[in-house]
């Protein structure tokens, strides 16, 4: 086994979960977190696309009540979506090794939000380790696992944008723990969350969160860098850290690695060593409030650094207590929808027929940016269908008759099917179409299957499920099926002719994005 | 060896090889036994955007970003993406663009990044073999011969 290797965070997290013996990994493509489950497949892992967050933690937490290792993977936003599951097995607790990766994304390099996934562990009331490098996030992704195991807890191991694609080096370990024997014990009381059975799970949770902050004041997921003099202490975490060293070479240095449940007597012994400590943390005060709640005396960024990434120089400021206005970044060339791209060919209609258009996340989001400016509302996953329902429940006529919900293939199959269910259960009186922008993949990513593109993570063939036929099954008016190089005033006549009806509508807009062609090409190839 | 870490920052745009030329510098960093970091955000590039991927090697290397002005070296395949980019440069950083390459020189004009690479290269102090070891790990084989070409030519053209 080669033991010093160069990895990204993902290579780094996805080769620690072959190394420990993780037998599944399931999630829903994000970035930055997308390469994970596509990098331990690679090692030779099971891993499979789910169709959504949601689902990929519910397969994760059965295999886990088996006593599976298990990871889960997905971006911040895609939490939100498995929050349900997420908030009751913080309860329920699993006799598996249930990690739970989470990339944050601190500017929203590729995101629609830069929220804080500490927020939700402290909120569920489960343990977060923070990986400051690749080679923290191989071991914390086996600590992760051990912690799992010993806990019975579901860990969130939190990573975020530059963790995932920063690459340094890694030295893997000797040797890992195996899985243990998988088999379902019957144990109702921490398996059935109905009431009477979660009252004592939530008091047993509380517990589990005790007990671990007791082992985190003395464990060694923190460490402490000794400084020049006792003039500066700064507690930090995740890739702040680094940042840190580079910043303030001079500094005393509480580096946290378990940052939920926190270890606070160690905190405050580590403040009360140094003439004047400062929290620096990326995104939300999550160790400075608790530094606060506690009556630790510290010193936190000014509000103008909780906005975007943190960097070398931007420490130097948060630590000079520098609050002048910082010079904004100079704009790049943006990205844009490729040249020969079929989405283009709808966004010129829709712009043409001066429609309300209600968008969704993917690579058709940049049908807002010139020369289409197509779109008037992105929120999140799935969203385009529900809320082009609400603006045609609140619009006069002739603006309703106006409004179309667009969304991608891969969208729609992760949370776009609820919406075509609302749209046949609460029908609008105007009607309403929903245009499936479909180029078989899950594009923005970097093209990854999902269950309508007929295979699997690993590019082997997988049941496909045809959008025209669940939209049908649903109970929608019609459903056409349209390629818009071929016949694009076709479907602009089409588009009009369903708006002026009051007809629930779906047209399939189905063209391959021209960058799956070359991949295709390349696996067939490769599988010659 | 000194302490010192050099950065070296790469810009273009989307499809150009920006990427594959800092991993082949961080790999023969890597191979030449040093401390090496790579940082760049994905997503975005396939789609023709601005594309910036930094490198920072030597004995002992924390964040892997390289801090807004002090990169010893930027390397822009683009030209517009120099303007974008020249606020990262240190004071006394050196500029290699893509206006000191003769393109005519080149028999496959892709391989114009590893040509920026190679004169690069006449700058830093790594071992040669770990140069054509790092080439040939990030290239595939029926390209390697070209990439071999562009970058001797970059090579030579230190003033």
């Amino acid at each position: 086994m080669d033991k010093r290797l160069f990895l990204s965070g993902n290579e780094a997290v996805a080769i620690a979960a072959k190394d420990a013996g993780v037998s599944l990994g399931v999630g829903y493509p994000g970035t930055p977190s997308t390469e994970i489950l596509e990098n331990f497949a690679e090692f030779g892992g099971r891993a499979q696309w789910a169709p959504n967050e949601k689902v990929a933690l519910e397969v994760a937490i059965g295999a886990a009540f088996c006593k599976s290792r298990v990871i889960s993977t997905m971006k911040h936003v895609g939490l939100n979506v498995a929050a349900d599951p997420l908030y009751t097995v913080a309860y329920s607790g699993t006799p598996g090794g249930l990690v739970c990766v989470v990339a944050d994304d601190p500017g929203m390099a590729s995101s629609q939000n830069e929220q804080d996934t500490r927020r939700h562990a402290v909120a569920a009331g489960v343990p977060v380790l923070e990986p400051s490098d690749s080679q923290e996030a191989y071991d914390f992704t086996i600590k992760a696992i051990e912690l799992a195991e010993k806990f019975n807890t579901l860990v969130i191991l939190r990573v975020t944008t530059r963790i995932c694609h920063s690459k340094c080096i890694v030295e893997r370990a000797e040797k890992v723990s195996t899985e243990p024997v998988k088999e379902f014990i019957k144990d109702i009381k921490n398996r059935v969350m109905i009431p009477a059975y979660a009252r004592m799970a939530h008091r047993k949770m509380r517990q589990r969160l005790a007990d671990i902050q007791a082992i985190n004041e003395e464990s060694d997921f923190n460490k402490i860098i000794k400084g020049a003099n006792d003039e500066l202490g700064i507690i930090c975490s995740g890739i702040s850290y680094v940042h840190c060293r580079d910043a303030a070479p001079e500094a005393n240095i509480l580096k946290i690695g378990l940052t939920y449940p926190l270890p606070i007597e160690k905190m405050r012994k580590f403040a009360e060593s140094v003439k004047r400590c400062v929290v620096v943390e990326e995104g939300d005060p999550h160790l400075y409030e608790a530094c606060k709640v506690n009556n630790i005396n510290v010193e936190g960024k000014d509000e103008m650094y909780r906005f975007g990434e943190l960097d070398v120089n931007r420490v130097k400021r948060i630590l000079a207590k520098d609050t002048t206005p910082e010079e904004p970044p100079k704009p790049g060339k943006p990205p844009q929808l490729c040249v020969g791209c079929p989405h283009r060919i709808s966004y010129e209609i829709l712009r043409d027929l001066d429609c309300i258009v209600s968008g969704d996340i993917g690579c058709y989001t940049l049908g807002v940016l010139p020369p289409f400016q197509a779109i008037d509302a992105v929120v999140c996953m799935g969203a385009s269908i529900g809320m082009g329902l609400g603006m045609r429940a609140s619009l006069p006529e002739s603006d309703a008759r106006r409004v179309v919900s667009v969304i991608g293939d891969s969208t729609f199959m992760h949370t776009g099917l609820n919406g075509i269910t609302e749209m046949v259960y609460n029908r609008p009186e105007t009607g309403h179409l929903v245009i499936i922008l479909d180029n078989a993949t899950t594009a923005m990513t970097g093209l990854q299957e999902h269950p309508g593109t007929g295979r699997k993570l690993d590019y082997t063939t997988a049941n496909k499920i045809k959008i025209e036929d669940s939209v049908k099954g649903l109970g929608v008016d019609h459903c056409d099926v349209v390629d818009p190089l071929k016949d694009k005033d076709g479907l602009k006549a089409l588009i009009e002719k369903r708006l002026a009806s009051n007809d629930l509508s779906v047209i399939v807009v189905r063209r391959p994005c021209i960058l799956a062609l070359a991949k295709d090409k390349k696996m067939a190839e490769k599988n010659a | 060896m000194d302490n010192k870490v050099v950065n070296v920052t790469f810009a273009g745009l989307g499809g150009q090889g920006v990427l594959k030329v800092s991993d082949i510098l961080a790999d023969a960093a890597f191979l030449a036994g040093l401390d090496v970091k790579k940082s760049e955000v994905h997503g975005m590039s396939q789609r023709g955007g601005s594309v910036c991927s930094e490198v920072r090697y030597g004995a002992e290397v924390f964040s892997p970003m390289v801090p807004t002005g002090s990169s010893d070296f930027l390397v822009v395949l683009e030209e517009t993406q120099v303007v974008v980019n020249d606020h990262k440069l240190a004071p006394t950083g050196v500029l290699l663009t893509v206006n000191d390459i003769d393109m005519d020189k080149l028999s496959n004009k892709k391989s114009m990044n590893v040509a920026l690479l190679g004169f690069l290269s006449s700058y830093l102090d790594i071992p040669e073999e770990c140069w054509t070891k790092a080439l040939k790990n990030n290239l595939p084989e029926k390209i390697q011969e070209v990439n071999f070409e562009a970058f001797k030519y970059g090579a030579s053209l230190k003033k």
